[in-house]
């Protein structure tokens, strides 16, 4: 069996987000169906990648088109691995508020990092926060 | 005048709004929603909306933005927001952010119209 056969890469550069977004989005599914990742796992990579991919051209290259939103990927049977990195100058995730405190549960933004790390099995800002790596690990069947 | 995205209806004493698209991912798409929504409580004094999420199969975390944001203009006019028919992947972004707590969420439209204080 042919090893790079059983992985499927998937890249994109991003000025925009629509309608290549939809696009990534459309064909990222279609490589989970094909490595047998399930309905749980479709809806959560969906919400991590728009997630992502939104906060870098929005937050971190502030909605300019001109800089580029990076994306790469990887898809295999077990394992899912994607990397986002923008343009702009970074930020330190711990400094973002808890979205679930009571005092912040009515603040209308702030909830995407949060809904990564709940839905992927890694999420890692690398310095200077300009760079996300995240993972996510198909569950062992019992 | 672009296309509408949602299905709004005066009923007796409320008005409900269901979705045309079942992803509400886009920030175009989001801010036209929330225009189209806030345009049709303007000339309500109490406004009772009631929101439908049956159709719906992904949401982002801007989405749940604009529902605060929504709701905050309704409780400013003393009036009331109900959810209804959440698909449980969703849901289960509501209970993640904890904001499960803070909205009046129904498994239907009929539970959720019924829960409209009565006056």
């Amino acid at each position: 069996m042919n090893a790079a056969k059983d992985i499927l890469h998937i890249e994109r550069r991003f000025y925009g987000l629509r309608p290549g977004l939809e696009e990534l989005q459309e064909e990222f599914a279609n490589g989970l169906l094909r490595f047998g990742y399930d309905e749980a796992a479709a809806f959560a990579i969906r919400l991590a990648i728009e997630e992502a991919v939104v906060n870098a051209h929005r937050h971190g290259n502030k909605g300019d088109e001109n800089r580029c939103v990076q994306f790469r990927s990887s898809i295999s049977a077990s394992r899912i691995e994607i990397e986002v990195i923008d343009e702009g100058a970074g930020f330190d995730p711990c400094a973002i508020p808890d979205p679930t405190r009571e005092e912040n549960l009515d603040v209308p933004s702030g909830r995407g990092v949060m809904l990564m790390h709940a839905y992927m099995s890694d999420v890692e800002y690398i310095a200077p926060g300009n760079h996300l790596r995240m993972a996510y690990c198909k569950p062992s069947r019992s | 005048m672009p296309v509408s995205l949602l299905q709004i209806r005066r009923l007796e004493g409320s008005i409900r709004v269901d979705f045309v698209e079942k992803n509400i991912l886009d920030e175009g798409n989001l801010h036209q929603i929330e225009q189209e929504i806030r345009t049709a409580l303007e000339a309500e004094k109490h406004p009772r909306l009631l929101i439908c999420f049956k159709n719906v199969e992904h949401m982002s975390s801007a989405a749940l933005g604009t529902l605060l944001a929504l709701k905050d203009s309704i409780e400013k006019k003393s009036g009331e927001l109900r959810l209804s028919n959440i698909d449980r992947r969703i849901y289960e972004m509501f209970v993640i952010t904890k904001l499960n707590r803070l909205f009046s969420i129904h498994d239907s439209v009929e539970q959720a119209a019924s829960s409209f204080s009565t006056k």
